[in-house]
């Protein structure tokens, strides 16, 4: 009872298309559908905030539409525009704005001005509750720890009975510890809500732990949206891959030998297991392949698999982070790999710089992208 | 030889100061609110004309209001034709001639507290489903109450010692344009220096009461937050 899609009935997708010249460039096409969360990610600049003030009511683009099931928030042909309070958006701001001089309760229950009074301070009481702060209603927000305002502000949004949810960068102001914990706290909240619910971060890794769809942003304009897993394995340009700090892109050419398509990459010809009947003969690309993807040859006990692209490198760069380390690869023709093992396994299989390691390239996890790129990526 | 104490000027003093800041504070209220959130052209001039009571001398801003108060000008034939008297030398004279003078004392502090709530505050308050009334009333006023206070502390204090514009558009008329600035200044002319003290001392006190009390209550709010 309460929660947004039980009380309010009508679940709806949210469709977002929006584009204007300047003063913010705005290119945008985005779907987040009822249930799902949505992530919009991008450096910094990239438009995401003022995509979500769009989607709030706050701020107008000069072209496109928003549309929320069967109604049309926005439409910019029709110079139609529902104001912030008729669009029954719940937002979650990233300093959480919270009201100052109301109390944690006065702030949830500011949202239920339509209720009666006995009805609305219940109803803040439950939504205090349920965000686990109870016996903390009558504090003012300076008076809570960042991950409590944080939840006050969660607990805000929520009591207005949303039709779509928007995350403002909303783990960004607490500490490592906290945020885990209110990232853990939101994917908990997911599963009871099954309104659209649009997340703005530049933090990859919040993003794919919590997030059904990502969209990746730059300069305003929505590049590439999919399942993070799929976006992570095949983005669709090189540019997408650099923002999504993808190392391992690297440019070839297509080539046959014997009427079977191979991959010119630098003196090897790389088996590729789909993607290349789309390149013609000759054409420059650009290729990309997971770090999960490099098989290290083990010294001590060579297997088929080693059968499948290998590539003889230098060990350029051994870094131990923990657990893991991070193990940098020459190829003969100046190419970096990159990729990740376990350290105890770095260590067994004498991984030191100036070393030469066999490795495998599987030819099921290389990704081909139209164009070559030029972007270095080792920083 | 009068009583020590002109009841009379301290009647008009605290009407005035309490007319002035009765009628500035919605004036300032819309005002300064408009200032910190409006962008159009022009604004600096606007910001500036608000100023000019601040650095003009007394003098000055006195010698225009009485011109414009004569009934040749269009504001004094304005009045006359609404009410059938002149403005010059009564009170209603002084009194528009003291919201004149005030405007900066209201507007300023009104001013820079409005500015100083977070944009994304109203933008939260228009998100839960507050309208603009609603926001002004639940979130910027309470927001902007110290601004108010001290607005209003200035401006009454402001307005209990003005003495020039006053004295220029007003004269010293008993029961109608004398303040108890000007009447301190009318013993002092006649001599009667025991007056001059006595009221001088009045105006003290009232003064730094009203300030007192202002600033206290300011002070209570900021440190029931703290």
């Amino acid at each position: 009872m309460g929660w947004p899609d039980a009380a309010g009935g009508h679940v709806a997708d949210l469709r977002v298309v929006l584009a204007q010249a300047g003063p913010i460039p705005l290119a945008a096409d985005f779907v987040c559908r009822r249930g799902e969360l949505l992530a919009l990610v991008g450096p910094s600049g990239s438009g995401k905030t003022t995509l979500l003030r769009s989607i709030a009511g706050l701020y107008q683009p000069a072209e496109g539409h928003i549309v929320c099931g069967e109604t049309r928030w926005f439409d910019a042909k029709s110079k139609h525009s529902l104001s912030a309070q008729k669009r029954r958006v719940g937002i979650v701001f990233q300093d959480y704005a919270l009201f100052p001089h109301l109390t944690a309760l006065e702030n949830i229950a500011l949202p239920l001005r339509h209720h009666p009074k006995p009805t609305r301070r219940d109803r803040a009481e439950q939504w205090l509750a349920r965000v686990r702060l109870e016996g903390l209603g009558r504090r003012y927000p300076d008076a809570l720890s960042g991950g409590q305002r944080q939840r006050v502000a969660l607990a805000r949004a929520l009591a207005r009975d949303p039709q779509v949810l928007l995350l403002d960068e909303p783990f960004s102001a607490v500490d490592q510890v906290t945020r885990r914990r209110l990232q853990r706290e939101l994917a908990l909240l997911r599963q009871q809500i099954s309104i659209p619910i649009v997340l703005v971060t530049h933090d990859l890794e919040e993003a794919t732990a919590l997030a059904d769809q990502i969209c990746v942003l730059h300069n305003g304009q929505s590049l590439q949206q999919d399942r993070p897993e799929r976006l992570f394995r095949q983005p669709a340009t090189p540019e997408v891959a650099r923002l999504l700090d993808r190392h391992n892109l690297f440019n070839a050419t297509v080539v046959e030998i014997d009427g079977q398509r191979y991959l010119q990459w630098g003196r090897f010809q790389l088996e590729v297991a789909e993607g290349l009947d789309t390149f013609s003969l000759g054409e420059a690309v650009t290729w990309y392949l997971p770090p999960s993807d490099i098989v290290l040859h083990r010294r001590d006990r060579p297997s088929n698999g080693e059968r499948e692209n290998p590539v003889p490198a230098l060990v350029s760069e051994v870094v131990a982070l923990g657990g893991m380390t991070s193990v940098t690869l020459r190829v003969a023709h100046g190419d970096m790999l990159r990729f990740d093992i376990a350290t105890h396994a770095a260590r067994r299989n004498q991984l030191v710089p100036g070393s030469m390691v066999n490795v495998s390239l599987l030819a099921a996890g290389i990704h081909i992208m139209p164009g070559t790129h030029t972007l270095a990526r080792d920083d | 030889m009068a009583e020590l104490m002109d009841w009379a000027a301290l009647s008009v003093s605290l009407r005035l100061a309490a007319l002035t800041c009765l009628i500035l504070l919605p004036l300032g209220i819309w005002l300064g609110r408009t200032l910190a959130y409006a962008r159009f052209r022009g604004k600096g001039l606007c910001e500036a004309l608000v100023a000019l009571p601040l650095v003009l001398p007394p003098t000055v801003l006195g010698f225009y209001l009485l011109l414009s108060f004569s009934r040749d000008a269009p504001v004094g034939a304005f009045w006359a034709e609404l009410t059938g008297s002149g403005l010059n030398f009564t009170f209603t004279g002084i009194l528009l001639a003291s919201l004149v003078a005030n405007i900066p004392f209201a507007v300023q502090p009104i001013q820079r507290a409005f500015e100083s709530i977070p944009r994304n505050l109203r933008e939260a308050a228009w998100c839960s489903g507050l309208g603009p009334w609603q926001t002004l009333w639940c979130i910027e006023l309470p927001l902007v109450w110290p601004g108010l206070l001290s607005a209003f502390a200035l401006t009454f204090a402001h307005t209990l010692g003005e003495f020039g514009v006053i004295l220029m558009v007003g004269g010293s008329i008993d029961g109608e344009t004398r303040t108890l600035a000007i009447a301190i200044y009318d013993r002092m002319q006649a001599f009667d220096e025991q007056g001059a003290a006595l009221m001088s001392a009045s105006l003290l006190a009232v003064s730094f009461i009203t300030l007192g009390i202002v600033y206290g209550l300011a002070g209570r709010r900021r440190g029931a937050r703290g």
